[in-house]
Protein backbone atom coordinates (compact mmCIF):
# COMPACT_ATOMS: atom_id res chain seq x y z
CA UNK A 1 0.00 0.00 0.00
CA UNK A 2 3.01 2.24 1.18
CA UNK A 3 5.77 1.39 -0.77
CA UNK A 4 9.62 3.21 -1.29
CA UNK A 5 11.86 2.53 -3.96
CA UNK A 6 15.57 3.35 -3.34
CA UNK A 7 14.19 6.90 -2.05
CA UNK A 8 16.56 9.98 -1.02
CA UNK A 9 15.14 13.38 0.30
CA UNK A 10 17.06 16.58 0.36
CA UNK A 11 15.05 19.93 1.71
CA UNK A 12 18.02 21.37 -0.27
CA UNK A 13 21.04 21.04 1.80
CA UNK A 14 22.57 17.13 2.03
CA UNK A 15 20.56 13.92 1.68
CA UNK A 16 18.94 13.68 4.14
CA UNK A 17 17.43 10.24 3.22
CA UNK A 18 19.26 8.02 1.29
CA UNK A 19 18.40 4.50 -0.72
CA UNK A 20 15.57 3.90 1.64
CA UNK A 21 13.49 1.00 0.21
CA UNK A 22 10.37 0.06 2.62
CA UNK A 23 7.00 -1.66 1.65
CA UNK A 24 4.73 -1.41 4.04
CA UNK A 25 2.50 -4.39 4.46
CA UNK A 26 -0.99 -4.30 5.21
CA UNK A 27 -2.35 -4.82 8.45
CA UNK A 28 1.42 -4.08 9.73
CA UNK A 29 2.70 -2.67 13.21
CA UNK A 30 5.07 -0.33 12.85
CA UNK A 31 7.45 1.91 15.16
CA UNK A 32 9.85 4.23 13.66
CA UNK A 33 12.59 5.42 16.01
CA UNK A 34 15.51 7.59 15.69
CA UNK A 35 17.06 10.54 17.24
CA UNK A 36 15.46 14.14 16.72
CA UNK A 37 16.27 15.39 13.22
CA UNK A 38 17.02 12.26 11.93
CA UNK A 39 13.68 12.57 9.70
CA UNK A 40 11.39 10.42 10.85
CA UNK A 41 8.73 13.31 9.90
CA UNK A 42 10.38 13.38 6.52
CA UNK A 43 10.07 9.92 6.16
CA UNK A 44 6.28 9.72 7.24
CA UNK A 45 5.47 12.99 4.94
CA UNK A 46 7.08 11.09 2.13
CA UNK A 47 4.65 7.91 3.42
CA UNK A 48 1.31 10.57 3.31
CA UNK A 49 2.61 12.32 -0.28
CA UNK A 50 3.44 15.63 2.00
CA UNK A 51 7.08 15.37 -0.08
CA UNK A 52 7.89 14.07 -3.58
CA UNK A 53 11.18 12.23 -2.99
CA UNK A 54 14.19 13.90 -4.76
CA UNK A 55 15.35 10.43 -6.13
CA UNK A 56 13.63 7.13 -6.19
CA UNK A 57 10.40 6.27 -6.67
CA UNK A 58 6.85 6.05 -3.70
CA UNK A 59 3.99 4.25 -4.41
CA UNK A 60 0.88 5.19 -2.58
CA UNK A 61 -1.67 2.43 -3.39
CA UNK A 62 0.31 1.52 -6.48
CA UNK A 63 0.53 5.38 -7.69
CA UNK A 64 3.43 6.67 -8.40
CA UNK A 65 3.37 9.98 -6.06
CA UNK A 66 5.47 12.15 -8.91
CA UNK A 67 2.13 11.05 -11.23
CA UNK A 68 -0.73 12.05 -9.17
CA UNK A 69 -2.73 14.72 -9.21
CA UNK A 70 -3.99 17.19 -6.87
CA UNK A 71 -6.98 15.73 -6.38
CA UNK A 72 -5.42 12.22 -6.37
CA UNK A 73 -3.61 13.74 -3.66
CA UNK A 74 -6.53 14.66 -1.37
CA UNK A 75 -7.96 11.10 -2.18
CA UNK A 76 -5.09 9.81 -0.73
CA UNK A 77 -5.11 11.77 2.27
CA UNK A 78 -8.52 10.14 3.09
CA UNK A 79 -7.34 6.59 3.04
CA UNK A 80 -4.06 7.60 5.41
CA UNK A 81 -4.47 9.01 8.62
CA UNK A 82 -2.33 11.17 9.77
CA UNK A 83 -1.20 12.69 13.45
CA UNK A 84 0.74 15.64 12.85
CA UNK A 85 3.61 16.17 14.95
CA UNK A 86 2.57 19.76 14.83
CA UNK A 87 -1.21 19.58 14.80
CA UNK A 88 -3.01 22.07 13.25
CA UNK A 89 -6.93 22.85 13.87
CA UNK A 90 -9.87 25.28 12.51
CA UNK A 91 -9.47 27.29 15.36
CA UNK A 92 -12.81 28.79 14.55
CA UNK A 93 -14.47 25.76 15.06
CA UNK A 94 -15.21 23.49 17.99
CA UNK A 95 -13.22 20.40 18.87
CA UNK A 96 -16.01 18.22 17.72
CA UNK A 97 -16.72 19.84 14.00
CA UNK A 98 -12.67 19.55 13.95
CA UNK A 99 -12.71 15.73 14.47
CA UNK A 100 -15.55 15.43 12.46
CA UNK A 101 -13.74 17.51 9.53
CA UNK A 102 -12.40 14.78 7.74
CA UNK A 103 -16.17 13.57 6.70
CA UNK A 104 -17.49 17.09 6.15
CA UNK A 105 -14.84 17.68 3.31
CA UNK A 106 -15.44 14.60 1.67
CA UNK A 107 -19.35 14.91 1.94
CA UNK A 108 -19.85 11.92 4.35
CA UNK A 109 -20.78 13.92 7.32
CA UNK A 110 -24.23 11.92 7.65
CA UNK A 111 -26.08 11.14 11.27
CA UNK A 112 -24.55 7.63 11.35
CA UNK A 113 -21.30 8.91 11.20
CA UNK A 114 -22.18 11.68 13.54
CA UNK A 115 -22.83 8.75 15.71
CA UNK A 116 -18.98 7.32 15.46
CA UNK A 117 -18.26 11.31 16.09
CA UNK A 118 -19.35 10.88 19.90
CA UNK A 119 -17.93 7.37 20.61
CA UNK A 120 -14.46 8.54 19.06
CA UNK A 121 -14.55 11.33 21.29
CA UNK A 122 -15.39 9.09 24.03
CA UNK A 123 -12.41 6.93 23.05
CA UNK A 124 -10.01 9.80 22.83
CA UNK A 125 -11.37 10.93 26.46
CA UNK A 126 -12.81 14.62 24.91
CA UNK A 127 -16.56 13.87 25.16
CA UNK A 128 -16.23 16.89 27.75
CA UNK A 129 -14.42 19.44 25.62
CA UNK A 130 -16.35 18.54 22.63
CA UNK A 131 -17.58 21.88 22.64
CA UNK A 132 -14.36 23.74 23.14
CA UNK A 133 -12.43 25.72 20.76
CA UNK A 134 -8.94 23.88 19.57
CA UNK A 135 -6.91 27.12 20.81
CA UNK A 136 -8.64 26.47 24.79
CA UNK A 137 -7.14 22.74 24.58
CA UNK A 138 -4.25 21.52 26.45
CA UNK A 139 -1.02 20.28 24.52
CA UNK A 140 -1.99 16.41 25.35
CA UNK A 141 -5.87 17.32 24.17
CA UNK A 142 -4.47 18.47 20.90
CA UNK A 143 -2.96 15.54 20.07
CA UNK A 144 -6.22 13.09 21.77
CA UNK A 145 -8.22 15.44 18.97
CA UNK A 146 -5.71 14.69 16.13
CA UNK A 147 -5.97 11.23 16.88
CA UNK A 148 -9.50 10.72 16.71
CA UNK A 149 -9.56 12.76 13.34
CA UNK A 150 -7.11 10.96 11.58
CA UNK A 151 -9.23 7.75 12.41
CA UNK A 152 -12.73 8.99 11.69
CA UNK A 153 -12.50 8.12 8.22
CA UNK A 154 -11.52 4.77 9.30
CA UNK A 155 -8.69 4.57 6.99
CA UNK A 156 -6.84 2.22 5.60
CA UNK A 157 -3.25 3.52 6.96
CA UNK A 158 -2.39 5.66 10.11
CA UNK A 159 0.71 7.64 10.62
CA UNK A 160 1.07 8.94 13.91
CA UNK A 161 3.96 11.74 14.20
CA UNK A 162 4.78 11.45 18.44
CA UNK A 163 1.18 10.79 19.08
CA UNK A 164 1.66 10.14 23.11
CA UNK A 165 4.55 13.21 22.75
CA UNK A 166 2.46 15.48 25.44
CA UNK A 167 0.40 12.65 27.49
CA UNK A 168 0.84 11.14 30.84
CA UNK A 169 1.54 7.72 31.01
CA UNK A 170 -1.99 6.90 31.37
CA UNK A 171 -3.50 8.53 28.40
CA UNK A 172 -0.23 7.01 26.19
CA UNK A 173 -1.55 3.91 27.22
CA UNK A 174 -5.03 4.79 26.08
CA UNK A 175 -4.14 5.82 22.90
CA UNK A 176 -1.73 2.91 22.29
CA UNK A 177 -4.86 0.73 23.30
CA UNK A 178 -6.94 2.46 20.72
CA UNK A 179 -4.26 2.34 17.80
CA UNK A 180 -3.94 -1.47 18.87
CA UNK A 181 -7.54 -2.00 18.40
CA UNK A 182 -7.52 -0.04 14.76
CA UNK A 183 -4.85 -2.57 14.04
CA UNK A 184 -6.57 -5.50 15.08
CA UNK A 185 -9.38 -4.33 12.89
CA UNK A 186 -7.03 -4.29 10.14
CA UNK A 187 -5.91 -1.17 10.02
CA UNK A 188 -2.05 -1.01 8.84
CA UNK A 189 -0.33 1.33 11.67
CA UNK A 190 2.53 3.56 11.79
CA UNK A 191 4.09 5.17 14.68
CA UNK A 192 7.32 7.63 14.92
CA UNK A 193 8.46 7.75 18.78
CA UNK A 194 10.90 8.66 20.83
CA UNK A 195 9.16 6.71 23.83
CA UNK A 196 11.49 3.13 24.28
CA UNK A 197 8.37 2.61 27.29
CA UNK A 198 5.32 2.81 24.98
CA UNK A 199 7.22 0.51 22.39
CA UNK A 200 7.87 -2.39 25.41
CA UNK A 201 4.35 -1.75 26.39
CA UNK A 202 2.83 -2.25 22.15
CA UNK A 203 5.05 -5.26 22.23
CA UNK A 204 3.01 -7.15 24.45
CA UNK A 205 -0.06 -6.62 22.75
CA UNK A 206 0.94 -6.54 19.01
CA UNK A 207 3.39 -8.11 16.69
CA UNK A 208 5.01 -4.55 16.53
CA UNK A 209 8.13 -4.11 14.23
CA UNK A 210 10.69 -1.18 15.25
CA UNK A 211 12.19 0.91 12.48
CA UNK A 212 15.22 3.17 12.90
CA UNK A 213 16.64 5.67 10.94
CA UNK A 214 20.15 6.24 11.50
CA UNK A 215 22.56 7.53 8.67
CA UNK A 216 20.28 8.87 6.95
CA UNK A 217 19.19 4.90 5.97
CA UNK A 218 16.20 3.12 7.54
CA UNK A 219 17.25 -0.09 9.24
CA UNK A 220 15.01 -2.67 11.45
CA UNK A 221 15.76 -2.81 14.85
CA UNK A 222 16.25 -6.27 16.86
CA UNK A 223 14.28 -7.76 18.98
CA UNK A 224 16.60 -6.53 21.61
CA UNK A 225 14.64 -3.15 22.57
CA UNK B 1 -19.54 31.90 -19.54
CA UNK B 2 -22.32 29.40 -19.62
CA UNK B 3 -20.59 26.83 -17.34
CA UNK B 4 -19.48 29.73 -15.30
CA UNK B 5 -22.94 30.67 -14.62
CA UNK B 6 -24.30 27.41 -14.01
CA UNK B 7 -21.65 26.48 -11.54
CA UNK B 8 -22.57 30.24 -9.96
CA UNK B 9 -26.32 28.55 -9.75
CA UNK B 10 -24.56 26.03 -7.97
CA UNK B 11 -22.59 28.29 -5.60
CA UNK B 12 -26.44 30.24 -4.51
CA UNK B 13 -27.45 27.02 -3.29
CA UNK B 14 -24.60 26.81 -1.39
CA UNK B 15 -23.32 24.17 1.12
CA UNK B 16 -23.61 25.57 4.63
CA UNK B 17 -21.34 23.23 6.22
CA UNK B 18 -18.62 23.95 4.25
CA UNK B 19 -19.43 27.78 4.51
CA UNK B 20 -18.47 27.57 8.03
CA UNK B 21 -14.95 26.49 7.94
CA UNK B 22 -14.34 29.75 6.96
CA UNK B 23 -14.41 32.03 9.30
CA UNK B 24 -16.06 35.00 8.70
CA UNK B 25 -13.90 38.09 7.60
CA UNK B 26 -16.23 41.18 8.80
CA UNK B 27 -13.98 44.09 7.37
CA UNK B 28 -13.26 42.74 3.76
CA UNK B 29 -16.74 41.31 3.66
CA UNK B 30 -18.04 44.57 3.77
CA UNK B 31 -15.15 46.44 2.19
CA UNK B 32 -16.50 43.76 -1.15
CA UNK B 33 -20.11 45.15 -0.69
CA UNK B 34 -19.58 48.68 -0.37
CA UNK B 35 -17.25 48.20 -3.45
CA UNK B 36 -19.15 46.81 -5.58
CA UNK B 37 -22.25 48.60 -4.66
CA UNK B 38 -20.37 51.92 -5.26
CA UNK B 39 -19.24 50.33 -8.64
CA UNK B 40 -22.61 49.44 -10.24
CA UNK B 41 -24.15 52.48 -9.14
CA UNK B 42 -21.29 54.18 -11.56
CA UNK B 43 -22.16 51.29 -13.62
CA UNK B 44 -25.90 52.59 -14.07
CA UNK B 45 -24.65 56.19 -14.76
CA UNK B 46 -21.84 55.16 -17.93
CA UNK B 47 -24.76 52.58 -18.90
CA UNK B 48 -27.36 55.64 -18.80
CA UNK B 49 -24.83 58.05 -21.06
CA UNK B 50 -24.13 55.78 -23.24
CA UNK B 51 -27.47 54.76 -23.77
CA UNK B 52 -28.77 58.49 -24.22
CA UNK B 53 -25.99 59.65 -26.49
CA UNK B 54 -26.83 56.61 -28.62
CA UNK B 55 -30.47 57.58 -28.92
CA UNK B 56 -29.29 61.35 -29.15
CA UNK B 57 -26.96 60.02 -32.40
CA UNK B 58 -29.48 57.94 -33.85
CA UNK B 59 -32.71 60.76 -33.79
CA UNK B 60 -29.77 63.33 -35.21
CA UNK B 61 -28.46 61.27 -37.27
CA UNK B 62 -31.85 60.48 -38.67
CA UNK B 63 -33.39 63.74 -38.83
CA UNK B 64 -29.79 64.91 -40.85
CA UNK B 65 -30.25 62.10 -43.32
CA UNK B 66 -33.91 62.84 -44.18
CA UNK B 67 -34.61 66.55 -44.24
CA UNK B 68 -33.10 69.55 -45.55
CA UNK B 69 -33.46 72.99 -46.32
CA UNK B 70 -33.38 75.63 -49.33
CA UNK B 71 -32.50 78.93 -49.00
CA UNK B 72 -33.84 81.00 -52.03
CA UNK B 73 -32.35 85.02 -51.85
CA UNK B 74 -33.50 87.06 -54.89
CA UNK B 75 -34.79 90.50 -55.31
CA UNK B 76 -38.82 90.57 -54.78
CA UNK B 77 -39.31 90.41 -58.26
CA UNK B 78 -37.61 87.30 -58.97
CA UNK B 79 -38.69 85.45 -55.97
CA UNK B 80 -41.99 83.79 -57.37
CA UNK B 81 -39.96 82.68 -60.07
CA UNK B 82 -36.82 81.51 -58.69
CA UNK B 83 -38.52 79.50 -56.32
CA UNK B 84 -40.69 78.21 -58.70
CA UNK B 85 -37.27 77.10 -60.78
CA UNK B 86 -35.91 75.54 -57.83
CA UNK B 87 -38.89 73.65 -57.23
CA UNK B 88 -38.93 72.46 -60.89
CA UNK B 89 -34.88 71.50 -60.33
CA UNK B 90 -36.09 69.58 -57.23
CA UNK B 91 -39.06 67.44 -58.31
CA UNK B 92 -36.77 66.41 -61.12
CA UNK B 93 -33.76 65.12 -58.75
CA UNK B 94 -33.66 61.54 -57.93
CA UNK B 95 -33.88 60.79 -54.27
CA UNK B 96 -36.11 63.56 -53.21
CA UNK B 97 -38.83 62.52 -52.01
CA UNK B 98 -41.18 65.94 -51.35
CA UNK B 99 -39.93 69.34 -51.72
CA UNK B 100 -42.49 72.27 -50.73
CA UNK B 101 -42.41 75.83 -50.35
CA UNK B 102 -42.95 77.46 -46.78
CA UNK B 103 -45.63 79.90 -46.50
CA UNK B 104 -45.59 82.92 -45.27
CA UNK B 105 -47.17 82.03 -42.46
CA UNK B 106 -45.00 79.65 -41.29
CA UNK B 107 -42.15 81.71 -42.06
CA UNK B 108 -43.51 84.06 -39.70
CA UNK B 109 -43.95 81.51 -37.62
CA UNK B 110 -40.17 80.90 -37.91
CA UNK B 111 -39.29 84.19 -37.36
CA UNK B 112 -41.53 85.08 -34.40
CA UNK B 113 -39.22 83.97 -31.61
CA UNK B 114 -36.62 86.35 -32.74
CA UNK B 115 -38.68 89.25 -34.10
CA UNK B 116 -42.29 88.86 -31.98
CA UNK B 117 -45.85 88.22 -33.78
CA UNK B 118 -46.39 91.41 -35.74
CA UNK B 119 -43.23 91.47 -38.31
CA UNK B 120 -44.48 92.02 -41.74
CA UNK B 121 -42.69 89.43 -43.33
CA UNK B 122 -44.02 90.21 -46.72
CA UNK B 123 -42.41 93.47 -46.93
CA UNK B 124 -38.60 92.29 -45.25
CA UNK B 125 -35.98 91.04 -47.47
CA UNK B 126 -36.18 87.71 -46.46
CA UNK B 127 -35.55 84.17 -48.24
CA UNK B 128 -37.65 81.92 -49.30
CA UNK B 129 -37.82 78.49 -47.43
CA UNK B 130 -38.04 75.69 -49.56
CA UNK B 131 -38.33 72.23 -47.14
CA UNK B 132 -36.86 69.04 -48.60
CA UNK B 133 -37.93 65.28 -47.49
CA UNK B 134 -35.66 63.49 -48.75
CA UNK B 135 -36.16 59.82 -50.08
CA UNK B 136 -34.40 56.25 -49.42
CA UNK B 137 -31.91 55.96 -51.19
CA UNK B 138 -31.13 59.97 -50.36
CA UNK B 139 -30.18 62.73 -53.33
CA UNK B 140 -26.47 63.89 -54.05
CA UNK B 141 -25.98 66.53 -52.54
CA UNK B 142 -22.92 67.87 -54.62
CA UNK B 143 -24.56 67.44 -57.55
CA UNK B 144 -27.84 68.73 -57.14
CA UNK B 145 -26.26 72.02 -55.91
CA UNK B 146 -24.12 72.61 -59.08
CA UNK B 147 -27.84 71.81 -60.46
CA UNK B 148 -29.05 74.72 -58.70
CA UNK B 149 -26.02 76.70 -59.12
CA UNK B 150 -26.95 76.44 -63.27
CA UNK B 151 -30.76 77.06 -62.78
CA UNK B 152 -31.59 79.14 -60.03
CA UNK B 153 -28.37 81.62 -58.91
CA UNK B 154 -30.16 82.65 -55.59
CA UNK B 155 -30.53 79.27 -53.76
CA UNK B 156 -28.35 77.59 -51.04
CA UNK B 157 -28.93 74.09 -49.87
CA UNK B 158 -28.46 73.76 -46.21
CA UNK B 159 -28.75 70.24 -45.63
CA UNK B 160 -28.04 70.39 -41.86
CA UNK B 161 -25.03 68.15 -42.38
CA UNK B 162 -22.40 70.45 -41.78
CA UNK B 163 -23.18 71.22 -38.42
CA UNK B 164 -24.76 68.22 -37.40
CA UNK B 165 -22.51 65.74 -38.33
CA UNK B 166 -19.60 66.71 -35.82
CA UNK B 167 -22.84 66.51 -33.30
CA UNK B 168 -23.52 62.99 -34.59
CA UNK B 169 -19.95 61.99 -34.16
CA UNK B 170 -19.65 63.34 -30.65
CA UNK B 171 -22.72 61.62 -29.59
CA UNK B 172 -21.67 58.35 -31.36
CA UNK B 173 -18.04 58.99 -29.37
CA UNK B 174 -19.90 59.95 -26.26
CA UNK B 175 -21.94 56.32 -26.31
CA UNK B 176 -18.63 54.54 -27.18
CA UNK B 177 -16.75 56.27 -23.90
CA UNK B 178 -20.14 55.15 -22.12
CA UNK B 179 -19.43 51.77 -22.74
CA UNK B 180 -15.68 51.68 -22.15
CA UNK B 181 -16.46 53.23 -18.99
CA UNK B 182 -18.67 50.11 -18.09
CA UNK B 183 -16.01 48.39 -19.02
CA UNK B 184 -13.57 50.00 -17.44
CA UNK B 185 -15.72 49.97 -14.28
CA UNK B 186 -15.94 46.19 -14.03
CA UNK B 187 -12.25 45.63 -14.55
CA UNK B 188 -11.56 47.77 -11.95
CA UNK B 189 -13.90 46.00 -9.70
CA UNK B 190 -12.31 42.55 -10.56
CA UNK B 191 -8.83 43.95 -9.92
CA UNK B 192 -10.39 45.18 -6.05
CA UNK B 193 -12.22 41.57 -5.75
CA UNK B 194 -9.31 39.88 -6.52
CA UNK B 195 -7.50 42.06 -3.73
CA UNK B 196 -10.12 41.76 -1.38
CA UNK B 197 -9.96 38.02 -1.97
CA UNK B 198 -6.20 37.72 -1.78
CA UNK B 199 -6.21 39.32 1.54
CA UNK B 200 -8.93 36.75 2.54
CA UNK B 201 -7.37 33.78 1.05
CA UNK B 202 -3.75 35.02 3.05
CA UNK B 203 -5.51 35.38 6.60
CA UNK B 204 -6.85 32.18 6.36
CA UNK B 205 -3.93 30.60 5.54
CA UNK B 206 -3.96 28.20 8.51
CA UNK B 207 -7.68 27.12 7.22
CA UNK B 208 -6.61 26.12 3.93
CA UNK B 209 -3.76 23.96 5.04
CA UNK B 210 -5.56 22.23 6.95
CA UNK B 211 -8.60 21.90 5.24
CA UNK B 212 -5.77 20.13 2.41
CA UNK B 213 -4.35 17.73 4.63
CA UNK B 214 -7.19 16.11 5.73
CA UNK B 215 -8.14 15.43 2.19
CA UNK B 216 -9.89 18.69 1.09
CA UNK B 217 -9.93 18.74 -3.01
CA UNK B 218 -8.84 22.00 -4.35
CA UNK B 219 -12.21 22.78 -5.63
CA UNK B 220 -13.77 22.25 -2.87
CA UNK B 221 -11.50 24.72 -0.64
CA UNK B 222 -11.80 27.27 -3.55
CA UNK B 223 -15.71 26.92 -3.16
CA UNK B 224 -15.60 28.27 0.26
CA UNK B 225 -14.28 31.47 -0.55
CA UNK B 226 -15.40 31.83 -4.13
CA UNK B 227 -18.95 31.55 -2.91
CA UNK B 228 -18.46 34.25 -0.16
CA UNK B 229 -17.17 36.35 -2.67
CA UNK B 230 -19.99 36.29 -5.37
CA UNK B 231 -22.68 36.28 -3.19
CA UNK B 232 -21.09 39.63 -1.56
CA UNK B 233 -20.56 41.31 -5.03
CA UNK B 234 -24.03 39.95 -6.52
CA UNK B 235 -26.13 41.80 -3.33
CA UNK B 236 -23.67 44.92 -3.14
CA UNK B 237 -23.80 45.38 -7.30
CA UNK B 238 -27.76 44.88 -6.82
CA UNK B 239 -27.70 47.36 -4.07
CA UNK B 240 -25.49 49.97 -5.98
CA UNK B 241 -27.64 49.11 -9.25
CA UNK B 242 -31.13 49.93 -7.36
CA UNK B 243 -29.58 53.11 -5.84
CA UNK B 244 -27.94 54.02 -8.93
CA UNK B 245 -31.66 53.50 -11.11
CA UNK B 246 -33.24 55.67 -8.52
CA UNK B 247 -31.21 58.54 -8.88
CA UNK B 248 -31.53 58.53 -12.77
CA UNK B 249 -35.19 58.13 -12.12
CA UNK B 250 -35.02 61.10 -10.34
CA UNK B 251 -33.41 63.29 -13.05
CA UNK B 252 -35.15 65.89 -15.01
CA UNK B 253 -37.58 63.94 -17.36
CA UNK B 254 -36.33 63.79 -21.06
CA UNK B 255 -38.12 66.17 -23.67
CA UNK B 256 -38.63 65.79 -26.90
CA UNK B 257 -36.03 68.64 -28.28
CA UNK B 258 -34.52 69.59 -24.83
CA UNK B 259 -31.02 69.10 -25.41
CA UNK B 260 -28.95 66.60 -24.15
CA UNK B 261 -29.05 67.05 -20.73
CA UNK B 262 -32.53 66.45 -20.25
CA UNK B 263 -32.48 63.21 -22.05
CA UNK B 264 -29.95 61.43 -19.86
CA UNK B 265 -31.26 58.88 -18.23
CA UNK B 266 -33.33 55.56 -19.77
CA UNK B 267 -36.54 55.35 -22.08
CA UNK B 268 -38.50 52.21 -22.57
CA UNK B 269 -36.49 48.61 -22.60
CA UNK B 270 -33.63 50.28 -21.56
CA UNK B 271 -34.65 50.24 -18.22
CA UNK B 272 -33.80 46.56 -18.24
CA UNK B 273 -30.50 47.24 -19.13
CA UNK B 274 -29.45 48.13 -15.75
CA UNK B 275 -29.68 44.69 -14.79
CA UNK B 276 -27.21 42.46 -16.34
CA UNK B 277 -25.20 45.02 -13.68
CA UNK B 278 -25.25 42.76 -10.28
CA UNK B 279 -25.35 38.94 -12.68
CA UNK B 280 -22.17 40.78 -14.18
CA UNK B 281 -20.57 41.47 -11.22
CA UNK B 282 -21.09 38.22 -9.92
CA UNK B 283 -19.30 36.60 -12.38
CA UNK B 284 -16.56 38.72 -12.37
CA UNK B 285 -16.31 38.17 -8.60
CA UNK B 286 -16.48 34.41 -9.74
CA UNK B 287 -14.02 34.31 -11.92
CA UNK B 288 -11.40 36.87 -9.99
CA UNK B 289 -11.61 35.03 -6.37
CA UNK B 290 -11.43 31.47 -8.20
CA UNK B 291 -8.37 32.12 -10.06
CA UNK B 292 -7.28 33.17 -6.88
CA UNK B 293 -8.18 30.64 -4.61
CA UNK B 294 -6.60 28.46 -7.19
CA UNK B 295 -2.93 30.24 -7.45
CA UNK B 296 -2.81 30.33 -3.75
CA UNK B 297 -3.49 26.16 -3.74
CA UNK B 298 -1.05 26.02 -6.36
CA UNK B 299 1.81 26.60 -3.84
CA UNK B 300 0.47 24.15 -1.28
CA UNK B 301 0.84 19.96 -1.71
N1 LIG C 1 10.81 22.31 5.57
C1 LIG C 1 12.12 22.09 5.88
N2 LIG C 1 13.08 22.78 5.26
C2 LIG C 1 14.37 22.57 5.54
N3 LIG C 1 14.79 21.70 6.46
C3 LIG C 1 13.89 20.97 7.12
C4 LIG C 1 12.50 21.13 6.86
N4 LIG C 1 11.81 20.29 7.67
C5 LIG C 1 12.74 19.64 8.38
N5 LIG C 1 13.97 20.02 8.07
C6 LIG C 1 15.22 19.50 8.64
O1 LIG C 1 15.31 18.14 8.33
C7 LIG C 1 15.80 17.40 9.42
C8 LIG C 1 14.83 16.28 9.78
O2 LIG C 1 13.63 16.84 10.22
P1 LIG C 1 12.46 15.91 10.75
O3 LIG C 1 11.36 16.81 11.17
O4 LIG C 1 12.16 14.90 9.73
O5 LIG C 1 13.14 15.22 11.99
P2 LIG C 1 12.48 14.27 13.08
O6 LIG C 1 13.24 13.01 13.06
O7 LIG C 1 11.03 14.20 12.90
O8 LIG C 1 12.81 15.07 14.42
P3 LIG C 1 11.95 15.15 15.78
O9 LIG C 1 12.18 13.88 16.48
O10 LIG C 1 12.60 16.30 16.49
O11 LIG C 1 10.58 15.40 15.41
C9 LIG C 1 15.98 18.41 10.54
O12 LIG C 1 17.35 18.74 10.61
C10 LIG C 1 15.19 19.59 10.14
O13 LIG C 1 15.78 20.78 10.58
MG1 LIG D 1 9.44 14.85 13.86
Amino acid sequence: MIELDNVAYSYGGGELLSGISFAMQPGSFHFLTGPSGSGKTTFLKLCYGALVPTSGQVRLFDRDVRTMSRDDVAMTRRRIGVVHQDVQFLDHLPVADNVALPLTVSGRAHLDELANLRELLGWVGLKARADAMPPELSGGERQRAALARAVIMSPDVILADEPTGNVDWEMSQRLLKLLVELNRMGKTVMIASHDLGLIRAAKTQVQARVLRIAGRQLQLAGADL
Amino acid sequence: MRRALSEILALLVGDPQADRLVPPTGFTARLTLITSGIMAFLAVFALALSLAAGRLAERWGDELSRSATLRISAPAEQMAEQTAAALRVLETTAGVDRARALSEEEQRALLEPWFGPDIPVETLPIPQLIEIVEGDPGYDADGLRLRLQAEVPGAVLDDHTRWRRPLVEAASRLRVLGLLSVGLIFTAMAAMITLAANAALAANAQVIVVLRLVGARDSYIAKAFVRRFTLRALSGAALGMVAGLVAVWFLPAAQEDGGFLTGLGFAGAGWLWPLIIPPLAAVVAFVATRSAARKTLKGLR
